[in-house]
């Protein structure tokens, strides 16, 4: 098991969308599970960070860092909810 | 707090290290001091980030194990075996060290007082980290909350925070089980197995009560415990995990 | 901006003078599992290798199969795109040329590997020529484990290492280039270490 969650993820998504996302939640476009981003699987030890869902293991957030940017990739997110207070 | 997170930038920081604690043999909480720092929840954590003179930089996410105290930050780590980061953190970093860090982090893995429903908190070596900075908070706030923290370690020596675990035992509305799963000190009445079903049914209450369950520690460790929580038929929204792994030390 | 840290060194990244190590590299002794999702466990019972030409006809071998074909065994240094290089590995497996003899290749120009975990990487048929390429199902003379791509995984050491995708399970013929994995999230459509091409980009 080398995988830890979403939770791990949290500075890397705030870099991203702006703001902190691990309570948010998404909907996996694989399996239509909604959790928060929190509870993703996610792959660290790789060239890139890979978030999974953790119903259905579709590869729901790739994020590579770049020299000078970063590249997210999110199309196995069907939908993301974003809680506005 | 929601419309406050999100205007909030997530900025590099730089704090100086006024703390050192020797926890056990392998654990080492290290008390930051933070300018800029916007105070935090229990359970958030921060990103610290290193610099080699080279230019080399490498990156890890440590809980928070106190709440919110002014600038302050108290971060509890654990040697990984050849680790990166961590033994550096053990066996380098003193007083007056500067490290550069951001956060905090994380609006999931959190608890704040509030008389909110009661509380059960797992954590498996390390893990009881995040859930310290809840029951501390539980404790300073003068919360009336009941909390209930299982702490499983290997042995006696490996549990971190014990003294202060010891006193906490007897606070009102607050208990402390151990479980120790590889050796035990002579006379020990307490539990001495992996956090099992059993065990659970023991310690924990009915799904009735609203209990909100946080699990923190191992991957391993903390699917087991949140596995067997919803087995026991508490609602997996309400059972709420943290998963370190092996990984980067 | 940042500072140094005071004390920290990171991880051994020294430079061996040899210039067998590619720029931005260190020599690492150990070898680093990578993953980015679970480890498929494949028997050898179960498990095929498939190459499908542009045609779509498909050719598959089985274990036993694949197994009977010549074995190549070369020594090669490998370079992973997070910066560690490993000097002098040991391979056994069936070069490119002996599996593909006999295939009709007709207007293929690039391979896209499929692996069992669904993982996927292109890389240009002629990289897999010469002999520079195998399916390689012994590591340092014992059986490849799962951790490192057994029961067989492909092996394409003079790119940077996440093209010789583990758990391989299908080689499809393309006339046209496609992207695999992480060459879609944002790596190098083809990553040669000497040319330190790691991002999409470079």
């Amino acid at each position: 098991m080398r995988h830890v969650d979403g939770n791990a993820m949290g500075g890397l998504l705030w870099e991203v969308f702006g703001a902190e996302m691990t309570h948010q939640l998404g909907c996996c476009a694989g399996c239509g599970a909604v959790n928060p981003l929190a509870t993703l699987t996610v792959y660290r030890d790789a060239p890139g960070e890979v978030a999974r869902c953790p119903a259905c293991g579709t590869v729901s957030i790739v994020v590579v860092r770049m020299p000078h940017a970063i590249r997210v990739t999110i199309e196995g997110v069907r939908w993301l909810q974003i809680h506005t207070g | 707090m929601a419309g406050a997170e999100i205007q909030r930038r997530l900025n590099w920081l730089v704090a100086v290290v006024v703390g050192v604690v020797e926890e056990t043999p392998s654990v080492r909480s290290l008390t930051l001091s933070c300018p800029g720092w916007p105070g935090h929840r229990p359970g958030q954590h921060i990103d610290l980030r290193l610099t080699a003179p080279d230019g080399y930089q490498a990156q890890r996410s440590y809980s928070i194990a106190t709440p919110s105290e002014g600038e302050l930050v108290t971060i509890t780590v654990e040697r990984i075996f050849e680790g990166e980061v961590s033994p550096f953190l053990l066996d380098v970093v003193a007083p007056g060290d500067r490290l550069e860090l951001r956060g905090p982090i994380g609006g999931y893995f959190v608890w704040d007082p509030g008389e909110g429903p009661p509380v059960f908190l797992a954590g498996g070596g390390s893990g009881v980290v995040p859930l310290m900075a809840m029951l501390r908070a539980r404790i300073s706030s003068g919360d009336g909350t009941p909390m209930h923290l299982l702490v499983s370690a290997r042995s006696r020596d490996d549990i971190v925070y014990r003294e202060e675990l010891e006193t906490l035992s007897h606070h009102d509305g607050v208990v402390v089980t151990l479980t120790l799963t590889r050796s035990r000190p002579e006379g020990w009445t307490g539990y001495d197995r992996r956090v099992d079903g059993a065990m659970l049914r023991d310690l924990v209450m009915s799904p009735d009560s609203g209990l909100v369950s946080y699990v923190c520690g191992p991957t391993g460790f903390t699917e087991s415990v949140a596995g067997l929580l919803v087995a026991l038929g508490h609602p997996p929204h309400r059972v709420l995990t943290e998963r370190f792994g092996p990984t980067g030390g | 901006m940042s500072f140094i840290t005071r004390g920290f060194e990171g991880r051994r990244r020294s430079r061996e003078p040899s210039g067998r190590i590619p720029p931005g590299q260190y020599a690492t002794l150990d070898f680093p599992v990578l993953s980015a999702g679970p480890t498929p466990r494949i028997s050898r019972e179960e498990w095929r290798l498939t190459l499908a030409d542009t045609t779509g006809a498909e050719r598959s071998w089985s274990w036993e199969e694949f197994t009977a074909l010549p074995v190549t065994d070369i020594t090669v240094d490998i370079h992973c795109v997070t910066k560690w290089t490993k000097l002098d590995t040991t391979w056994g497996g069936v070069t490119l040329e002996d599996l593909l003899a006999g295939v009709e290749l007709g207007e293929a120009t690039v391979v896209l590997a499929h692996s069992y975990d669904g993982y996927t990487t292109n890389v240009p048929l002629a990289d897999l020529s010469g002999g520079r390429a195998m399916v390689a199902h012994t590591y340092a003379g014992e059986p490849l484990e799962p951790e490192h791509g057994g029961p067989a995984r492909l092996l394409v050491p003079h790119l940077y290492f996440w093209k010789s995708a583990k758990w391989v399970n299908r080689l499809e013929m393309l006339t046209h280039d496609r992207p695999g994995f992480w060459e879609s999230y944002g790596y190098h459509n083809y990553g040669d270490p000497w040319r330190e091409q790691r991002y999409s980009g470079d």
